[in-house]
């Protein structure tokens, strides 16, 4: 891979991927999960990771992955979001085995990653609060020591999968402290005792968030306690890799929903005329393809910019995800309007990728976080 | 074909310039030499001074040409359109008389199709020719005529019928711009400069022998032009070249270059100078500006992305992958992120904005973009005619309803022009 083109292997994996999920994930498929509390099936994550392996495809060898980079991470997110595929990708695969590659021991890694690997346990990554800041100085869940372990107490909410992982990584700080010193990452059962887990209405059905209440629960540490801001510069590279791989995804359902306005308007009729050969019809599509085309451009740069190990990778990643946010939302919008009366139906199907689309926007930050972002990382 | 590779032409071009390349040499009769050898345009036919090279190999003479120093033939301006149209539809005369005065420079072109009626539509041009006795006798006026003051020849669409359909009623010819019934007037732009011109046709003259291709497929023998219009359209940037070592050939193609550019120094303004956004933005203070800093930012996302749907498409094109569609898209691009800039450069620049020239900030560069930015997108395809080509030949969406094309010319609907 490089910044610009992917290569054959990557293609061919993108076609089969693509055609699998195209067969095994039906718009109906979603529409049933998205009804459900859990809000994806565990039979289907199963098997979809012993088909193709997803789960495992960038974590290294050694923790019982494939090894690929995020690349084809962003292959995956990319197919995943152009189907709009219910599972525990993004929790699981994305935000915490990326937390725990980037803030564990070697001990711990080779503990906790190989049944993320395998789809076998979902995990996913708690750090966002109430007041919905995606930085970890926002933290104010506390872990206390006590015996020879931890205990947590507070609260976490907006937690993707928060209600069904079976594991989640905790971002919590010491008593007493505050900004980015005294922060550390923990790991808690899905079932421990003196956790409250509540599955909350989001906008989004596609995509399940969850508020976890935190009273004095039992937390293993992971990766180094001693180091002051080490936690909180594993979660800052965390967001930074998590932001791609949405971006990447975001394309995805980006370029999808433009795929399907446009066959729409190639066969709705009227005035006698398919609706595609007029003008404004015309010029909106060109507007569109250029606008999803180039977030494409940037989703792609940035994986590659991530596995290059590019110094400017902060700010590839917030332009990535800045345009991305601004470019699925506004195709979601021309896609409601291009379908007209029917695209404003909960039985077609526009509305599902248009609630992707709003959720992807603010979820890790909007378009405006991250330019800021951007440039105060790039120009100054 | 030969086996000549990569190799062994490297070796026989810098062969040919240590043994013939020499300074001292007049800027012609060096570009005669090029000509004789065939290694100034080395994928041109070899019986037309070239060497049949295919295009792929050219990289590496010219590699070898820069690594030496040497100067090459002729480049800037319609001539390179003249030559490439001349070479796909002339005959054996046009080629003799025309193409090696076009590499040594000697001959200058112009490229006569947009008329004030025809814009987008040029196909639609009303200038006509009509064969009188033994020559084409040619009234009409042409406009957007880069050059002409300066051309000796011009490439020229004309009307020759009347009576059929628009495009089959065309036909393309090489003007003598050197006679009595030629007129060039500079065409003066919103921004001050004339890089443009108009131009009058009054009873001038062909002679039959200098039509390209037959009489009713001058649109044909456009579209070559054209074709080749936009596929040097990068070559633009790279005209300012020239190197600024002594030696005669050296100095006369400086002033070849000086000369020929100087119409077009405002052009980098019109894109945006998207180059100068972060240096102004750090001088004025206004980078310290939360609102200033979005659009910033919003600019920088959309250039940089941009430039890597470019490289993209180009990525796809070394490795021979089908052509996707962000190879057609970098126009509207470049359309979007001109006006971008321009808007943030006033915003930069606030009152100061209202000043030109000596009295405007950088002696009037800032306020020089905001009045060149609009020509981007119009110049080389409006944004609506680019929105149209992605449509229907990328989205394959259903063709304009075209209601000027089956049936006789004279019965169209067109411009009244004064």
């Amino acid at each position: 891979m490089s910044k610009f083109s992917f290569s054959s292997e990557q293609d061919e994996f993108r076609t089969n991927l693509r055609r699998y999920l195209a067969d095994q994930v039906p718009t109906r498929e979603v529409r049933r999960l998205m009804e459900t509390e859990t809000g994806w099936d565990r039979a289907f994550w199963r098997r979809l990771n012993d088909d193709l392996g997803v789960a495992a495809i960038h974590i290294p060898e050694q923790y019982g992955g494939h090894g690929f980079g995020f690349g084809e991470l962003g292959i995956v997110m990319e197919e995943l979001g152009r189907a709009l595929v219910c599972v525990p990708f993004l929790s699981s695969a994305v935000l915490a085995a990326n937390a725990i590659l980037n803030c564990g021991t070697e001990a711990e890694k080779r503990l906790l990653l190989p049944p993320i690997a395998s789809g076998e346990s979902i995990a996913t990554l708690a750090s966002t609060e109430d007041g919905g800041s995606w930085e970890a100085t926002a933290t104010t869940l506390t872990a206390t020591p006590s015996g020879g372990g931890f205990h947590l107490s507070g609260h976490k909410s907006f937690i993707v999968d928060g209600h069904s992982a079976d594991l989640i990584v905790v971002l919590a700080r010491a008593p007493g402290t505050s900004g980015d010193v005294g922060l550390s990452f923990f790991t808690v059962p899905g079932d421990a005792p003196g956790l409250t887990r509540r599955p909350l209405q989001s906008m989004d059905p596609t995509r399940k968030l969850a508020r976890l209440e935190f009273n004095v629960v039992p937390a293993t540490p992971l990766g180094p306690l001693t180091d002051s801001q080490g936690a909180a510069a594993a979660f800052a590279k965390t967001m930074t890799q998590a932001s791609v791989c949405l971006a990447n995804e975001m394309v995805g359902g980006a370029d999808r929903l433009r795929e399907d306005a446009l066959a729409y308007a190639m066969m709705r009729m009227q005035f006698g005329r398919a609706i595609a050969s007029f003008q404004s019809m015309k010029h909106k599509h060109a507007d569109m393809l250029l606008e999803v085309e180039l977030a494409k451009s940037a989703a792609y740069y940035a994986a590659a910019a991530l596995d290059d190990g590019d110094d400017d990778v902060i700010a590839i990643a917030a332009l990535a995800k800045a345009t991305a946010s601004d470019t699925y939302l506004q195709t979601a919008i021309h896609a409601i309007q291009i379908h007209g009366g029917i695209g404003f139906t909960w039985d077609n199907d526009t509305h599902l990728w248009f609630k992707r689309a709003k959720s992807s926007e603010v979820l890790f930050g909007d378009a405006a976080h991250h330019r800021e972002i951007m440039i105060r990382n790039w120009a100054a | 074909m030969s086996d000549v590779t990569e190799a062994s032409v490297r070796a026989e071009v810098s062969t040919w310039l240590a043994a013939n390349w020499n300074p001292a040499l007049g800027l012609v009769e060096w570009r005669n030499k090029l000509a004789e050898s065939g290694w100034g345009v080395p994928h041109w036919p070899k019986q037309w001074y070239g060497r049949d090279l295919p295009v792929g190999l050219v990289p590496v003479v010219e590699e070898e040409f820069k690594r030496l120093g040497a100067v090459g033939v002729a480049k800037v301006g319609i001539r390179v359109l003249a030559a490439a149209t001349i070479l796909a539809h002339g005959n054996d005369m046009h080629k003799e008389k025309f193409l090696r005065r076009i590499l040594t420079g000697e001959d200058a072109w112009c490229q006569l199709f947009s008329e004030p009626g025809s814009g987008s539509d040029a196909a639609g041009a009303v200038t006509r020719a009509d064969l009188r006795g033994n020559q084409w006798i040619v009234n009409g006026q042409k406009v957007w005529t880069s050059g002409a003051q300066k051309a000796h020849w011009g490439l020229l669409l004309a009307r020759t019928d009347w009576d059929k359909p628009k495009h089959a009623g065309l036909s393309y010819f090489i003007i003598d711009m050197h006679q009595p019934g030629v007129k060039v007037q500079p065409l003066k732009q919103m921004n001050g400069h004339a890089t443009f011109n108009q131009v009058f046709m009054t009873d001038a003259n062909v002679p039959p022998e200098l039509m390209l291709g037959r009489e009713g497929e001058g649109w044909a023998v456009t579209t070559t032009t054209l074709m080749h219009e936009r596929r040097g359209a990068d070559a633009l940037r790279s005209w300012a070249m020239g190197s600024d070592q002594m030696g005669r050939a050296y100095e006369e193609e400086r002033k070849e270059i000086s000369v020929d550019l100087a119409p077009y120094k405002w052009y980098p303004q019109r894109a945006g100078r998207v180059d100068l956004l972060l240096p102004r933005a750090r001088e004025t203070g206004s980078i310290d500006d939360p609102v200033i800093r979005q659009e910033l930012a919003k600019l920088l996302i959309m250039s940089k992305s941009a430039e890597w749907t470019a490289r993209r498409a180009r990525a796809a094109q070394a490795e021979g992958k089908p052509q996707g569609p962000e190879g057609s898209l970098g126009k509207l691009a470049s359309s979007h992120v001109a006006r971008l800039a321009a808007r943030i450069h006033t915003q930069m620049t606030g009152a100061n904005a209202l000043l030109t020239g000596a009295d405007g900030v950088m002696d009037g560069l800032i306020a020089e973009i905001l009045v060149s930015v609009p020509a981007t997108s119009i110049a080389g395809g409006t944004d609506e005619i680019q929105r149209n080509i992605i449509a229907e030949r990328v989205l394959k969406m259903p063709r304009e309803l075209a209601v000027d094309t089956n049936k006789p010319f004279r019965d169209v609907p067109r411009n009244i022009v004064s």
